[in-house]
């Protein structure tokens, strides 16, 4: 056993993992934190992304012994304070997942794209998410949405939530 | 008959609103969603399901984490036919952490060993005799925690005897072919089953008056679905009660729920199927995997529950793979462009046992769509089925039970018989095409088509994809030496089993039930049969509530996927939720309403014949003032009231829906391609796809599930492909060999629409889950040919990867092995 220590969505988590055990499976099966997902084992699939350090990262290929000392951010750190992501926002609004078993890794690669690149063309978003696979969605809601996440830098706050909500029911 | 034509469904046309200008869509000026006036009901909506997605609070199978749960692995075999001489565990059972190691030998007395596959054939649980497949199972292990588990695998020690493997379908019925079946008593040879629809005396006497007759084999490879969450289950079976709590990756709870009764012999009532999120289904989570059994006899013997998961490999070298048609097709026709007769032949590679899924009187699937969308004086088809040493299945990946393989060859033959003729293949569609009067059509191969108008549809898309000009540039695009392509698939669908007298699995029926809750506040709780696995029916199953009711779709939730919850229906899969289940949710609303009826005549001392309806309110004729919203009535039914006849106190109802026929969605896809002729790399330049699917409940969603099926048949057309060597050696065992398209390899696809309901569904619905996925293939490899016509080429098999393109640009067109 190793002892590790990770910063996970800004909380220090001190644990004894075997050295050989994945970060996915440290994140899953040792915190519970269930929202990343696993899909190949391959590094190809990309549901287990996570952002090492604000870079995502394939967690199927990380050991959790290699996230000692460093920052880990997934899904479940998006939402802030009862306020989702512009991305979390932009998947709702453009249709970006159907099943939602890609979805948290294509949050976060999402997430790190528009930190780094806040006006990404779309061939700019196509590249970044092309080391993920989603089986449903054929790509391009996801593309839109990652647009609107851009187009919307502050989201929706409280207020125009309620505005929003009023909008969709007016026109329902 | 008529066909039914909605007002707002014309207008929608009119409006073609989700055709913009820029690449098929503008949804940021979407006028339904704008629409102050949009009725409750019908529209684009924000799904119900995402608020827990894009948080990570969705619940999928391998999320569970039960109290002293066990984890199994499945050891599997590495050599695709051998006998089996022994298996020692001891060393595995040594190990630490392991709990137990279960063989056949352990499930034998149970009689667990076999199992009954969807097709009345039978399949090893765990191998006994010999190991059929490269991946069978041949033990479980049982230990404390996953990485446990693998290491335990590598400590088993079995002893083989190798045995010649059947690796092609072509060879399997040779004299001297291995017997893959000798556990099937009086078994001699690798036969399935034989299966015929049309004609085929009418078929000879076409083919011999015809002017033209054209020959083409056309395969359909082997692929998979591979969905991105792979197969598994947690089994907790409690010993006290006998209850066993089994949460499983399934697209069919209550179907999964009596096989299992009738596998493991435990009473149903006591068996909960709970089908949680699903990660995609695709077909996949349709059959019964041995793993399930081997969780649940794992939790049995252990007393703890046990998940299992499989890795990706497990999942594309074992679970139901899809396809794998060798087909022969011939077509008849005369000079002027009259389509005289169609004949299909297809060998079809069914593995080592005979699971597909699929109704039991339809051995071939709905191979019957074949003749597609064309009349026809004359068509015969015949499928033969064969076991091989490769992984069982076969009806999977959106296929809407083999209409992918039937209409791919179809598309494919037409386009061969343009070619012939020197003629547009667009133009030779148009004149061949089933006219609306002629609805409901008989195919001449058992089915009929229920509604249709597919010219309009047809020349709506060559509108809209500017046909003539891409014409026009091609010709010019020829002449300097680049090779650009244009294909075109119309498809025609059957999708929506039943009705039940014709179509069941194992004996049961397919149809669908509903169940509907009126709460004394007026929210409203709609249990179903089905079960989601990404199509939203959260979402647009509240909204066909919502449109018969009047309710707010936020106000009526959706309950599925837990047998102990909902109704019995025979789940998801060949685009049945909207079609069978869809109709069931419309038809519990409408009792729901009918009853209302009587509330309300009985609150406004009126008979109810002096009532109308409008969306959410029952008034009276003559003075709309005067009437009860289906709130005030649902609080009034559960309060002092003196109840009417036939009402006892509440609103709820109860339906099942045995559909009176399949519904017949169709579409017509375009795809521009461009190929490198230095390297024979295939570029989607365009891809249009405009499809009926009827009555559209939620356009968003519609929207959503063709997107993932055109990019499903870039990579089964561009990509994707499951080969064996002859050892029988799975060659798409993982993601490095069996690829699936990313965001790069898929253009921003361009959408339309045309609306014919269907004149038997309660809401003219159709259903779209797997239209995309039947109608993109044919586009696209009709496409590359197209490309490829100045080279001499008339047809190449997918997938059309550069080598293999390049092969066929060289004249050296193969097959895919």
């Amino acid at each position: 056993m190793t002892h590790i220590s990770v910063t996970i969505n800004g909380q220090l988590v001190e644990r004894d993992v075997d050295p050989r055990v994945l970060l996915v499976h440290f994140l899953r099966d040792d915190l519970g934190m269930t929202g990343t997902h696993w899909g190949c084992d391959t590094t190809n699939c990309g549901v287990c992304s996570v952002l090492l350090d604000g870079q995502p990262v394939k967690s199927c290929t990380v050991l959790a012994v290699m996230a000692d000392g460093h920052e880990v951010r997934t899904v479940e750190g998006l939402e802030v304070d009862g306020v989702l992501d512009p991305i979390q926002q932009g998947f709702m609004e453009e249709h970006g997942l159907q099943c939602g078993f890609c979805t948290p890794g294509m949050l976060m690669t999402g997430r790190a794209l528009l930190d780094e690149n806040p006006h990404p063309t779309e061939h700019e978003i196509r590249e970044a998410i092309s080391g993920q696979i989603c089986r449903c969605t054929g790509y391009a809601t996801i593309v839109r949405s990652i647009q609107w996440a851009a187009d919307h830098p502050a989201g929706i706050t409280n207020g125009q939530a309620e505005q929003h909500a009023v909008k969709e029911e007016a026109s329902a | 008959m008529t066909i039914i034509d909605q007002p707002r469904a014309a207008r929608r046309h009119e409006d073609a609103e989700d055709f913009g200008a820029e690449h098929g869509r503008d949804h940021a000026h979407n006028p339904a969603a704008d629409d102050p006036h949009r009725p409750l009901g019908f529209g684009r909506l924000q799904r119900k399901e995402d608020p827990r997605f894009v948080r990570g609070q969705g619940n999928y199978t391998d999320d569970i984490q039960l109290a002293g749960m066990l984890h199994g692995a499945i050891l599997r075999s590495p050599l695709a036919h051998a006998r089996i001489n022994s298996i020692d565990t001891s060393a595995a059972l040594a190990h630490p952490g392991v709990v137990a190691v279960i063989t056949a030998k352990d499930l034998e007395p149970l009689g667990l060993a076999w199992m009954p596959t969807l097709s009345y054939d039978t399949q090893s649980v765990l191998a006994s005799d010999k190991v059929r497949f490269q991946g069978q199972e041949v033990a479980f292990v049982i230990a404390e925690d996953r990485y446990a588990a693998r290491d335990a695998l590598e400590l088993i020690d079995v002893d083989y005897d190798i045995l010649p493997v059947v690796h092609d379908a072509r060879r399997a019925l040779d004299a001297d072919a291995p017997l893959i079946r000798d556990d099937l008593e009086g078994r001699t040879d690798n036969h399935i089953a034989d299966w015929e629809c049309g004609d085929q005396a009418a078929w000879e006497a076409v083919k011999a008056k015809a002017d033209h007759v054209v020959s083409q084999e056309i395969v359909y490879p082997r692929v998979h679905p591979a969905p991105m969450e792979t197969c598994g289950a947690v089994a907790d079976f409690n010993k006290v009660s006998g209850e066993l709590n089994l949460y499983v990756t399934s697209q069919a709870p209550h179907a999964h729920r009596t096989v299992f009764a009738l596998v493991a012999g435990l009473p149903e009532h006591k068996i909960n199927l709970i089908s949680p999120d699903v990660g995609g289904g695709f077909g996949n989570k349709v059959p019964v995997y041995p793993g399930y059994v081997l969780a649940t006899v794992g939790s049995i013997v252990t007393g703890k529950p046990v998940k299992w998961m499989e890795d990706r490999s497990e999942n594309l070298m074992s679970t139901g793979f899809a396809r794998d048609y060798i087909m022969q097709g011939e077509i008849a026709f005369n000079s002027d462009g009259t389509l005289l007769g169609l004949h299909a032949f297809a060998l079809a590679d069914h593995g080592a046992f005979n699971a597909t899924a699929q109704p039991t009187k339809y051995p071939a699937g709905f191979f019957n769509i074949f003749p597609g969308s064309y009349t026809w004086e004359a068509v015969y088809g015949k499928v033969t089925s064969v076991y091989t040493n490769k992984a069982p299945g076969g009806v999977a990946y959106a296929c809407s039970f083999r209409i992918t393989e039937a209409s791919y060859l179809v598309e494919r033959m037409v386009d061969r018989a343009a070619m012939e003729l020197g003629m547009d293949p667009a133009e030779l569609r148009l004149k061949n095409f089933i006219k609306p009067e002629q609805f409901p059509y008989d195919n001449k191969a058992g089915f009929e088509y229920d509604s249709g108008r597919y010219e309009e549809t047809m020349r709506h898309a060559m509108q809209l994809i500017g046909y003539e000009e891409l014409r026009k540039e091609q010709a010019e695009k020829r002449a300097r030496g680049e090779l650009m392509g244009i294909g075109i698939s119309f498809f025609t669908e059957g999708v929506g089993a039943g009705p039940r007298k014709h179509m069941d699995i194992l004996g049961l029926g397919m149809a669908d039930g509903a169940e509907l809750r009126i709460h004394p506040t007026g929210k409203a709780q709609l249990r179903i049969s089905v079960q989601t696995q990404g199509q939203g029916h959260e979402t647009t199953f509240a909204q066909i509530v919502a449109e018969e009711l009047g309710l707010p779709p936020e106000d009526i939730d959706v309950i599925h996927g837990d047998t102990r919850n909902t109704p019995y229906g025979l789940g998801t899969y060949g685009s049945r939720s909207t079609p069978v289940s869809g109709a069931a949710a419309s038809l519990v609303a409408r009792k729901v309403r009918d009853k209302a009826k009587l509330v309300a005549a009985a609150m406004l001392e009126v008979s109810p014949d002096d009532l109308e309806w409008e969306k959410g309110r029952w008034y009276v004729k003559g003075d709309p003032t005067a009437g009860k919203t289906i709130q005030e009535v649902a609080f009034a039914v559960h309060g002092t009231m003196t109840l009417p006849d036939g009402v006892d106190g509440n609103l709820d109802a109860v339906v099942t829906y045995d559909p009176p026929n399949l519904t017949y969605p169709y579409g017509a896809y375009f795809c521009v391609t461009d190929i490198d002729p230095g390297t024979g790399k295939v570029t989607i330049r365009r891809f249009l796809a405009v499809d009926d699917c009827g009555t559209r409940i939620n356009p968003m969603v519609i929207e959503g599930q063709v997107h993932g099926g055109l990019t499903d048949g870039v990579g089964m057309a561009l990509m994707q492909f499951i080969g064996f060597d002859e050892q029988g050696n799975c060659l798409g065992g993982s993601f490095m060999d069996y690829l699936i398209p990313s965001a790069l390899e898929v253009p921003d696809w361009e959408t339309g629409f045309t609306v014919t309901p269907s004149p038997h569904h309660p809401i003219g619905a159709k259903g779209i889950g797997e239209s995309a996925t039947v109608g993109s293939p044919s586009a696209i490899m009709n496409s590359v040919i197209d490309a490829l016509r100045p080279l001499g080429v008339t047809g190449m098999d997918m997938p059309a990867t550069p080598n293999r393109v390049w092969d066929a640009m060289n004249g050296r067109a193969t097959p895919p092995v």
